[in-house]
């Protein structure tokens, strides 16, 4: 060993079934530094990190923290070894309170009465503050936000004295304010030399944060560098083996269409009373794709749900292709031609237990083609999924295959087959690329793209802020429920967006 | 990502603390949804396992009783057709709750919308009681029809409008039914020559099924076989169905797709208690031909395992409502032996209990540690 590693991987094999989730893996940090995990999705960082955090085991290779081979049998070993993980999903009890969630399965005292969990509190609170880490340790965890949230999941690893801390993601739920004060709080950990182990797939983040990167790509490690020696071009090629040129569009200045939906003044509640949208105005027009872009939780989800039906208004109107809806039905927006690609593909957009034919028909099948007096034109309808499959490039089995059995770039390709086979008008598409990889990232991107062309619209609803300046012809950003930006293509850039999406900066005019 | 690696943690705790070369452990196996159909036949035979060492127990010999519970169900004719008689309601019962179940409603009220059936088909004799037999055999067939509809829509109403969990209210209306059955047979109903017999007067050669030859077996075997036929068919072939399939499998995306889950959730509790309905009114007009106490030994709590066995599959309700026919006529055959007739109850539990267990077990699989 000619340097010092304190925490080696060799050669580790992780396989899932047939799938080769890891192939010969090795990944090696040095005390003190932010190590970054740069990959695509489904490039198999995840992998590597839950083998150290105890969650998997490899199928075969060796893990040696310190020089020392150990075997890392369940999270409760890898904390004993040090290392602590900030899961994408947070582990935290909702109903407890933060230091409540902190000590929890602390087994050192068994009389925890109100002394003891005051001075626990202290304890944390020194910890959060030396760090930077600043939220509320008495209060449950479901008033906190986000980002607080993950502050705690971070508290916790060092209130246990993880020496190796991994962050799965960390920055996919937080503004880019709370992603620069996460990046001062790494910054102090490295500081007490502690190794910070983050695996994302933005470029920018790496540069700005991590001491070295090692990139992977379909389960192998590429190659580790030290930042100074790369750059982001350069990170980009080793990270999808080709140059990702942005998908160039013409300036096309064809004038606009007319307008195809006409939202004003909407409000709309989500559960438990909140106000989800707030007298939120605005249009579409026919031929135009227009991004939403936003944090978690100001109101896309809503926006999506009451354009396709799913959820009732309070107050405005909602005027569609020159008529307006009445009340939220989705069979209406259905065939009134507004298309819906859920957030969440499996949970609401497919059902899983059942074949490619049955979930093609779940938006058309009571129209004439695909069923008569009541019966399914079951013959026909094979021939048209067969069609589809083949047309979208699906890769399946059979067509009785349960799509929940298909990789999420297939199942992806599925549901758009079937959104975009019905000619829609208007495709409200809610993080259409979540969790697929670059290339077929890039097809939906396509198929979007085409959409705008033959003068449909497109509502893209999406955190990516990188997509949504790629394809948007106009920029909606929401903040609490209303719009606090709208910019056009050209005005766009990220820091700008990023200060809406934070709410630092209100509209000062309407928009442009 | 998420479910797998906790099915990975929830397999890590599983794992005994074993060590060495031939040491294996349990983890949930993420690709499997469903148990094989297999597991049905080890679960009916671990029952008859279980049961033998109670009969062993009773001083009886296990294998001459099932011999004789075989030969009782299914030696002879007079066997077969009984089997078959006991067949009927519960296959019609069964269907009845495989639909609610395929939605994930959770009907066990089969019961109390059989004897529902019961009533409301026998109102028909009481009140109409000069009628022709093509008159009389629809009409109540229909009241059938409209009480077990009636009896499922107490539940599917308050389910859909203010969430009440459909399984305490169908169990509830089960007893409303069997007390309502008890009041009317007591008293208003009661046959006055029946020397104080709670049941009602014999129903007249017009209120009856026909039957085939001198057997027991009535026309409604043909009933409940055209209702499997239609079920198979509908489920399979038509827009109603494939909505119910949609439902089935995943709720929140029939209701993307603008299917009004609570109009099926209503029409499907009706269709149920519909065919344990029309279940009651074949036992009253084909077995019994009166209505009386205790109308039914339980038909609609055994259709729920009968459905369960199926997996809701119409074949399989056929097959498993035949099995356990041959279980109660089996059953009556064995008090020969000196064994009460409830080996057979117990032999139904069993087999619900290992058919669970192997549901629960199949999810596990087995990994060699290293």
């Amino acid at each position: 060993m000619a340097e010092t590693y304190s925490l080696e991987m060799k050669r580790i094999v992780k396989r899932f079934g047939s799938v080769l989730a890891s192939d010969h893996v090795d990944f090696a940090c040095k005390p003190g530094e932010i190590h970054a995990l740069l990959g695509e999705n489904g490039a198999g960082k995840s992998t590597i990190m839950c083998m150290l955090s105890g969650v998997y085991r490899p199928t075969s290779g060796e893990i040696y923290i310190h020089g020392q081979k150990v075997r890392i049998r369940s999270p409760k070993e890898a904390a004993r070894l040090g290392i602590g993980m900030v899961f994408q999903n947070f582990r935290l009890v909702q109903t407890l309170t933060a230091a409540e969630n902190i000590v929890l399965g602390e087994k050192s005292a068994f009389w925890r009465g109100p002394n003891w969990m005051r001075r626990k509190q202290e304890e944390i609170a020194a910890i959060a503050e030396r760090f930077g880490l600043a939220f509320p340790v008495d209060r449950p965890i479901w008033q906190l936000s986000v980002g607080e949230q993950q502050r705690v999941e971070i508290v916790k690893t060092l209130y246990r004295g993880a020496e190796f801390i991994i962050l799965d993601e960390p920055t996919s739920v937080l503004t880019p304010g709370e992603a620069e004060q996460l990046f001062a709080t790494l910054a102090q950990m490295k500081a007490e030399g502690k190794t910070v182990i983050l695996t994302t797939h933005k470029l920018k983040e790496v540069m700005a944060v991590a001491d070295r990167i090692s990139v992977m790509r379909k389960g192998r490690m590429m190659q580790t560098i030290d930042r100074a020696d790369t750059n982001e071009k350069a990170l980009a090629r080793l990270m999808v083996g080709k140059d990702i040129a942005p998908v160039a569009r013409q300036r096309d200045r064809r004038p606009r269409g007319d307008v195809l939906l006409d939202v004003r003044h909407l409000d709309v509640y989500a559960e438990h009373g909140r106000k989800a949208l707030d007298d939120l105005s605005f249009q579409v027009r026919a031929g135009e794709i227009v991004g939403v872009a936003g944090v978690a939780g100001n109101g896309q989800k809503e926006l999506a749900e009451v354009l396709s039906g799913l959820l009732p208004w309070k107050k405005g109107s909602i005027v569609f292709n020159g008529k307006e809806f009445k009340t939220a039905s989705v069979r209406a927006a259905i065939e009134a031609g507004i298309s819906h690609v859920p957030e969440n593909r499996m949970k609401s957009g497919l059902a899983g237990s059942l074949g490619a034919v049955d979930n093609l028909l779940a938006k058309t099948y009571r129209s004439p083609e695909r069923s008569k007096y009541g019966f399914l034109l079951t013959g026909s309808n094979r021939r048209w999924s067969q069609q589809l499959v083949e047309r979208f490039d699906v890769k399946t089995p059979s067509l009785d295959t349960p799509v929940g059995q298909l990789s999420g770039g297939n199942q992806q390709k599925l549901l758009l087959a079937r959104e975009i086979d019905r000619q829609p008008l208007l495709m409200v598409a809610v993080h259409p690329t979540q969790g697929l990889d670059v290339g077929a990232a890039e097809g939906v991107h396509r198929l979007l793209n085409e959409l705008r062309g033959a003068s449909k619209s497109v509502l893209l609803i999406s955190e990516d802020l990188d997509e949504i300046m790629q394809l948007s012809d106009r920029i909606l950003v929401l903040y609490n429920g209303r719009i606090a930006a709208e910019i056009g293509r050209e005005e766009a850039d990220r820091e700008t967006i990023g200060m809406y999406m934070a709410g630092l900066q209100r509209a000062k005019e309407e928009a442009v | 990502m998420s479910e797998r690696s906790a099915a990975a943690l929830i397999g890590e705790q599983e794992t005994p603390a074993a060590k060495g070369r031939f040491s294996f452990r349990l983890e949930i196996d993420p690709a499997r949804k469903e148990s094989p159909w297999w597991m049905t036949i080890v679960s009916v035979v671990l029952a008859l396992l279980l049961c033998a060492v109670f009969i062993a127990a009773n001083g009886k010999n296990p294998v001459e009783v099932y011999g004789k519970m075989l030969r009782g169900a299914f030696g002879s004719e007079f066997g077969i057709t009984e089997t078959l008689v006991k067949a009927i309601p519960l296959l019609l019962c069964g269907l009845g709750v495989s639909i609610a179940y395929r939605i994930s409603v959770w009907n066990i009220g089969a019961e109390g919308q059989f004897v529902a059936g019961a009533i409301a088909a026998t109102a028909v004799t009481i009140y109409f009681p000069g009628l022709p037999f093509y008159a009389s055999i629809p009409l109540m067939i229909v009241f059938a029809i409209a009480a077990g509809g009636i009896w499922g829509a107490l539940t599917a109403i308050p389910k859909t409008y203010f969430q009440v969990n459909e399984l305490i209210t169908s169990l509830m209306l089960n007893y409303v039914a069997l007390l309502a059955l008890d009041y009317v047979v007591f008293d208003p109903w009661r046959d006055p020559k029946g020397f104080n017999f709670p049941g009602t007067p014999m129903f007249t050669e017009a209120q009856t099924l026909p039957v085939l030859g001198d057997t027991r077996l009535h026309f409604g075997l043909v009933i409940a076989l055209a209702a499997v036929a239609l079920y198979a068919f509908m489920i399979r072939y038509t827009r109603w169905g494939y909505e119910l399939r949609l439902i089935g499998a995943n709720p929140e995306a029939a209701n993307h797709a603008g299917i009004n889950l609570k109009r099926n959730i209503l029409i499907v509790m009706i269709v149920s208690g519909a065919l344990a309905g029309i279940a009651g009114m074949s036992e009253v007009s084909g077995v019994a031909h009166r209505l009386m106490y205790g109308i039914s030994p339980g038909y609609g709590y055994t259709a729920i395992i009968v459905a369960w066995i199926a997996k809701l599959h119409p074949l399989g309700l056929v097959a498993a409502s035949v099995l356990f026919g041959g279980l109660i006529v089996g059953g009556y055959s064995v008090q020969t032996l000196g064994l009460p007739s409830s080996i057979s109850t117990m032999l139904q539990g069993a087999i619900l209990f290992f058919l669970i267990a192997g549901n629960m077990a199949a999810k596990f699989r087995l990994r060699r540690n290293g």
